[in-house]
Parts: structure tokens; sequence; C-alpha cells
């Protein structure tokens, strides 16, 4: 007990003081998080569009695809992107294997369902009445289909918010691909927040463990905040 | 200006609209009314290419425009329509209204200078700003026909507009069709189940029923001379009497269950008709013997209810078969109307407007 509490107090002075290698992981993670949701999103906002507005054999089904992936486990998704990018791998040429590039990759399709999901249900929430306004304006294909996704850009943005949340909490993904590297620079290490957190507590520095812990928190909350605070506006 | 040939929608196994056939001529109020479910804003959504026919043609200014695919869009953005939901984009009122000039990428002086007058014609100068979601419903309904008027529709499509508001937004939207119609002189289409509105607005009204139009006429035409048995009912006729025409002297008479009624109709003996008169045309009178002045309908009966109704009181008359006539509450109390009393009901027989039965 005396144990945790001392961690949680040293945990405080690590956040306080910004302990510069508390902070280094901070800012990493933010990054690499943050990257693999802007490309995911660039995929998966115009799929999700795509898949709602299409008519095409097979939709229904593809939709429940989708939604099964939601729950894809994270290690699998580690796992295949090791198989493609190791060394024996089809991709292992690329050199990609623990770094923060891999580590991208892996969140990026491990987000691309649910936010493609998501993205569906955003668009399809939008009332018929709203949509048929549209057309009936005049809209061309692209006018309608900018100003459907503008008119759920709330939903879209929490979109957005739960695929950031998913990959920056996920660890397996980031462990296998990562490696959890703590390189000299900056750039080419692979520690994050989660596999930070794995490897301190295993080795029983529970109090760095703690601090991290509090740090990934306080980002999941801080996107939430900001998220609620743009959709109540 | 819209002519409708044998236009029909199944959706599925349903038949919604089974052969429209029909024209709206250039610059007039043509209102579609019939009962709900009858097939209204199908009609009026395949007339603004959001719903395709399963059979026949609508053309528009001679173009076929669920054929001629390349003119869709140029044919779409000569109409503006305003559904029966209010519906505003989530944004303010005045971006609302920009939306259809936006999309035709008119410049931003022209933008605001129409916005304004828009805003102006609709009652809602001075609402640019706000919201749009925090209007009410009628201020919702109003931005929606402002922002169908700022593109100048040739022609607008108005889907029941006032079904769900307040009587002052109603006539508010009832006064704007009438002065888009005359001062800027567009066609104007619109559907309501509520016959009175039609008959306020419309220049011609068609009757939609079980997916054809059952009549089309102006509102006269309609009110007074119902085609059909369904559709003088739906016109408020509340005296529907099966009969069947009969030669009498040369004078046209109609048996109705044993009674002669001397009618005008231009069906010959024996054939199974309808009579229908409106409860304004039958007049009530103390059963009194003695001369007959009134040369017309005179039948003998009981009055089996006295209900009110507004300012009037409607009284039902069982003389064979049930008559209901209108009448002021002053002139209830002077004849002593009630139930049980014995009166005479009278009604002439111009009054009589005969259909055949089907």
């Amino acid at each position: 007990m005396y144990e945790i509490v001392e961690g949680f107090l040293e945990a405080i002075r690590l956040i306080v003081t910004l302990d510069p290698n508390v902070m280094a992981i901070a800012v990493r993670s933010i990054i690499i998080s943050l990257t693999a949701t802007i490309i995911a999103s660039l995929f998966a906002i115009p799929l999700g569009a795509a898949i709602n507005f299409g008519t095409f054999p097979g939709r229904k089904s593809l939709i429940n695809l989708i939604q099964t992936l939601y729950s894809l486990p994270t290690v699998i998704v580690g796992l295949l992107i090791f198989l493609l990018i190791s060394r024996v791998g089809p991709f292992g040429f690329m050199r990609l294997l623990f770094t923060p590039t891999a580590m991208i990759i892996a969140q990026t399709v491990l987000i691309i369902p649910i936010m493609t999901g998501l993205t569906i249900s955003a668009l399809s929430g939008v009332d018929p009445v709203i949509r048929d306004t549209l057309r009936s304006l005049g809209a061309t294909k692209l006018q309608f289909l900018t100003n459907v996704i503008k008119e759920a850009r709330f939903a879209i943005l929490a979109t957005v918010a739960v695929g950031f949340g998913r990959a920056i909490s996920e660890v397996g993904a980031a462990i296998l691909v990562g490696g959890n590297i703590a390189a000299a620079s900056f750039a080419s290490s692979t520690r994050v927040l989660t596999t930070a957190i794995s490897l301190e507590t295993s080795m029983g520095n529970i109090s760095q463990s703690i601090a991290l812990g509090i740090v990934l928190l306080v980002i999941a909350l801080g996107v939430n905040l900001a998220i609620a605070a743009v959709q109540h506006r | 200006m819209i002519e409708l040939e044998n236009v029909s929608k199944y959706f599925g196994d349903t038949r919604v609209l089974d052969g429209v056939t029909g024209k709206v001529n250039r610059g007039e109020i043509f209102a579609v009314i019939g009962p709900s479910g009858s097939g209204k804003s199908t009609l009026l959504r395949l007339i603004d290419l959001l719903d395709t026919p399963t059979g026949g043609t609508i053309r528009v200014d001679g173009t076929d425009i669920h054929t001629e695919h390349e003119k869709s869009l140029s044919v779409r953005r000569m109409m503006g329509m305003v559904f029966q939901k209010p519906a505003v984009f989530n944004a303010t009122v005045a971006e609302n209204i920009a939306v259809g000039l936006r999309f035709r990428g008119a410049d931003k002086n022209k933008i605001d200078a129409r916005i304004k007058e828009a805003l102006d014609l609709v009652g809602l100068g001075g609402y640019g700003q706000r919201r749009a979601r925090t209007l009410s419903g009628g201020e919702m309904q109003r931005v929606a026909l402002a922002r169908a008027m700022v593109i100048e529709p040739e022609i607008l499509l108005l889907d029941e507009p006032t079904a769900n508001l307040d009587p002052v937004s109603v006539a508010m939207i009832e006064d704007l069709v009438v002065r888009i119609n005359r001062d800027l002189g567009t066609t104007i289409v619109f559907s309501t189940h509520d016959m009175y509105q039609g008959q306020r607005l419309a220049h011609r009204l068609g009757v939609l029923m079980n997916g054809v139009f059952a009549q089309v006429g102006t509102p006269r035409e309609v009110f007074t001379l119902p085609a059909s048995r369904e559709v003088a009912r739906f016109v408020g006729i509340e005296n529907i009497v099966e009969g069947v025409v009969v030669s009498e002297n040369g004078t046209s008479a109609v048996d109705a269950g044993g009674i002669r009624i001397r009618a005008r109709s231009p069906f010959g003996a024996g054939e199974a008709i309808c009579l229908c008169i409106r409860s304004e045309d039958i007049r009530i009178a103390p059963a009194i013997r003695g001369r007959r002045v009134f040369d017309g309908n005179i039948l003998p009966g009981t009055v089996t209810s006295v209900v009110p109704r507004g300012p009037f009181s409607k009284v039902t008359v069982d003389c064979g078969f049930s008559l209901s006539s209108i009448l002021s509450w002053k002139k209830v109390d002077d004849l002593n109307l009630r139930e049980g009393r014995e009166v005479v009901v009278s009604f002439s027989p111009e009054s009589v407007h005969v259909v055949r039965r089907e």
C-alpha cells in the first residue's frame, strides 16, 4: 500500500516538473497516434461515404464485416503488420520493422474499420429530408456529398476522436511492430505511453508507470473534452 | 408546363400511383388534394426527380425528365421544393438560404443581396445570423420557403407545407404562396389533405385517390360537381344517397329506397347512381299539413340528432334515409328542433348532384 501512495506522489512530481523522459514519451505517443488518425481519416471518411451512399451487391454484408472488425484484436493487427514488414516478409526490404512508421501503419490499419463504420452511422443519421433538400436545391453529386458530410460534421468529429482514442491506448500492435525501443534520437525511438507503462511495471518502476498512466488518461480526457466543447458550441 | 402521362410508382407490391394523367399550366397554382397515403408526396417527389417512376412519363417544358439524364440537373435546377417536415441545415439562417445559390456558383454580393430580399419576403428580416435550429417550426418552414425561392425557380413544389404548423404560420405561408405566384409568376404545385386549403389557394386542383386523379378541375367544379362518390365524400358533401334513375313524366326522377326524388341527371332510366346534396342546401321546416308552395323535393321525417358544430348545429333527419342540414343555433331554437320531432325536409332538384354508382 505504501508503495502505491509513494509511487503516486512521485508520479505527480514527474508530471509537475515536466520530467524530460515522461514528456518525450507522451509527445511521441501523440505524434504517432495523431498521424495514424489523420491517415485513417483520409481513408475511412471517403470509404464510409462511398459505402453509405453506394448501391452495390453485398453492401449489407460489408457493413456487418466492418462492424465485426471494430473488435479487431490489436495483437492480431500487430502480428499481421509484423509478418508483412519483417525481414522475410514481402515489404521487408523497406526496413520498417521497429520504427515509428511501422507503428503508424499498424494503428492506421487498426482504426480504419471503426472509423469507417462510425462514419457510415454518422452519415446515415442525417435527416432524409436534409438529403432531399440538398438534391432539390440542385446539388451536384460532389456538392451533395460534401454538404451531407458537413451536416454530419459533429458525429464525424466524434468518430475521429474514437479513432484517436483507440490508437493511443492500444499496446499489442505497438509493442510487436515498434519494439519499445528507447534509442538515442527522439525520431528513431518507438517507446510510447502504453509500451512504456508495460515495461516500467514489469521492472517494478511503479511511480514511472503511474505517471505515464496519468498522462495517457489526461490526453484521452482532453481530446474528448475538446470534442464536446466544439459540439456544444 | 408539367405533363403527367400515365405515371405510376410501385414500392414493392404496393401501388402508390397507378396511372396519373394530368397537366399543370404555366403560372398557375395547382393543388394535389387527397386523403393521407394517397400518394401526393410521391407524385411531387417524382416531379422533383427525387424518385423514379415505375411507369409513365413526366414532361417539363416538353423534356421527358426521367429519361433525358444529361438534362436532369438543369431540370431540377428549374425547380424548388419545400417538404412537409420543416428541416434546416445546422448553420445560420443566412447560410441556409445561401445553399442553392452557392451550388450555382453565385458571387458573394449577389448572395448577400438575395438573402436579404428573401428574408424580408418571408417576414424574417434580421434573422440572418440566428442559428436555424433554434427557430420554431413555422419559422423553419419559412426559411425553407426562402431557401427554395432565392434560386428563382420556375416551378415551386410544396409538399404539405403547412401540415404540422400553428394557424398563424399556416396563414402566413398561404399568403406567401399567393404572393409568390402573383408577383413572380412562379408555377406552384402543392399537396394538401386539407380540402379547404386547396380551395383557398389553387386555381385548379387534382383529387388523388386510389393512385389516380379521380377528378381535375377548378375548386368550384370539384366542390359542387364531384366526379364520384369518393370525391364527394372527400370534399365534404355529407348527404350521399344511393338510388336508381326512373323516368317520371319526362322529368328526371330517382328512386331512393322507395322514395321519389326529383333531380337533374344525365343518366338514363335504370342506372344505379348516388345523389350528392350539400348540407347547406337542405332546409328543415316544422311538419305543418296544408298546401305545398315549394316546387321541389319535400320529405317528411323525424329528427334523429342535433350536434353542435362551431357556430352552427348539424341536424340529422330520418326520412327513409338520413339527411343532414346545417342550421344556426337560433334557427334550431326557433324551430324547437330536438330528437324525435316531426319535420319536413326540402331541397330543390338543382341542388342535387348525381354521380354514377360504381
